[in-house]
């Protein structure tokens, strides 16, 4: 029986992994290798920005159902502290070069669009809208991601040599996408989630003809980072998201309430 | 997302036997959209229904996109255009079913046209179903401009969250395409 405690926890590994990424992203604004890729980087991290707004403002509506007040997107957003984020830690790596940006990209978008095409058909008819949503803006964004990969890996040998290298630093991160925990196991069983084990095959079956096609070899790495429930989802993360939170929430913790 | 909105409680309820409902539309399709203004929100159906609860006009949007940053923009736009013909009125948000382009009027197309870009093709390929992630479907876009089909997509990201770019190898000019979602 998923209850509304459960409910919020998982909108909050929703809404915050989509944050985490649009904050990501927007470190690229006026520093893109090219204008279009520039445009391109911060539309995704727009539309995962709003996708996170829906996310957490829902997941404040359901707080309030079984803590008497909910907190506003915002103060989801900017007044919680590292610990208490529940994105996977996947998606607070640094950018780096645009290899490691396109390669997180990449396994996160595969991802997340297998997450949202099950997520459209949840019991919860207010996930299923904003799933169904989203996935349609997703779709543009594996689009992209993939072609990418494929351009760098199928490129020039310099290119080829950094994307495999990127591809490889950051496999050890696409375990806890798939992790069940028990949380998971609840929502499946009340059909308002998938168990996300479910959606691996799919997605690696993705990754591996995209990089095929980008000449590029699937890593062989076994371990993952964040193994037995030690990861983002559980609010286990990187030394990274400290650093990015400092900045995303400088604005409301030095003058709270501020607004524009 | 503000789910429930009232406007300005001060204005007084409209009585009467007018068709305050038609009255409310009339109004919205004067609304233009903030980034393509040569089509209203009513072209565009970003409206997906105007009611009567009974006390209040009860206004229906849909966002475009999830981040897009002209949403609240649009709200505050239908509540100027709405308290200008003193029509009292609560606007909510209804996300599912989720936008779609094949809304947009026929009649905004051409007007799209006219203003230099490119009216989406029908949606079908973006349905989230059974797309290839790995290969675009090749689709068909003919320069506003000179009406070419000879072009060639720069970016799916263009200037706004509901625009690609697109360029013209016959008469060399960048445009705007408003893609299919």
């Amino acid at each position: 029986m998923a209850t509304d405690s459960d409910i919020f926890d998982y909108l909050l590994r929703l809404g915050d992994s989509d944050l985490v990424l649009a904050q990501r992203l927007g470190e690229w604004v006026g520093k893109g290798p090219v204008l279009e890729e520039d445009i391109a980087l911060a539309n995704v991290g727009l539309d995962l920005l709003g996708q996170a707004r829906l996310w957490l403002s829902y997941a404040g509506e359901v707080e309030a159902r079984f803590r008497g007040r909910g907190r506003s997107e915002d103060e989801l957003a900017f007044l919680r502290d590292g610990a208490a984020f529940r994105n996977v830690q996947l998606v607070e790596q640094p950018n780096g070069d645009y290899a490691d940006t396109t390669a997180r990209q990449f396994y996160f978008d595969h991802a997340h669009l297998l997450l949202l095409r099950a997520l459209a058909r949840s019991r919860d008819e207010r996930i299923a809208a904003i799933a169904a949503k989203a996935a349609k803006e997703v779709q543009y964004h594996v689009e992209r991601s993939t072609d990418w990969v494929i351009r760098l890996g199928d490129g020039t040998d310099e290119s080829h040599a950094r994307m495999q290298r990127a591809i490889d630093d950051l496999w050890p991160y696409t375990g806890e996408l798939f992790a069940a925990d028990e949380l998971d196991a609840v929502l499946a069983d009340a059909a308002i989630a998938p168990d996300p084990a479910s959606l691996r095959d799919a997605w690696q079956a993705a990754i591996a003809a995209a990089l095929d096609e980008a000449t590029l070899t699937l890593p062989a790495i076994g371990w993952m980072h964040g193994a037995h429930g030690r990861d983002g989802k559980h609010g286990v993360h990187t030394e990274h998201l400290g650093h990015l939170l400092a900045e995303m929430q400088f604005l409301q913790r030095a003058y709270p309430g501020a607004q524009w | 997302m503000t789910a429930d909105v009232s406007v300005s409680p001060a204005l007084s309820p409209r009585g009467g036997d007018r068709d305050i409902v038609s009255e409310a539309w009339s109004a919205l399709a004067t609304v233009p959209d903030p980034e393509v203004p040569v089509v209203s929100i009513v072209e565009l159906g970003i409206v997906r229904g105007v009611s009567h609860d009974g006390a209040n006009v009860v206004v229906t949007l849909t966002p475009t996109y999830s981040g897009c940053p002209a949403t609240e923009a649009i709200e505050a736009m239908v509540r100027a255009a709405l308290r200008e013909r003193r029509i009292e009125a609560r606007v909510q948000y209804a996300l599912a079913p989720a936008w779609t382009t094949d809304w947009i009027a026929p009649e905004a197309r051409a007007r799209l046209r006219a203003f230099g870009i490119a009216p989406p093709g029908t949606s079908a390929r973006v349905d989230v179903s059974g797309i290839s992630p790995l290969r675009r479907a090749r689709i068909d876009v003919a320069c506003p401009r000179c009406g070419s089909r000879d072009t060639a997509l720069v970016s799916q990201f263009g200037s706004t969250a509901c625009k690609a770019q697109y360029r013209c190898k016959a008469c060399a000019e960048p445009f705007d395409y408003f893609k299919p979602h």
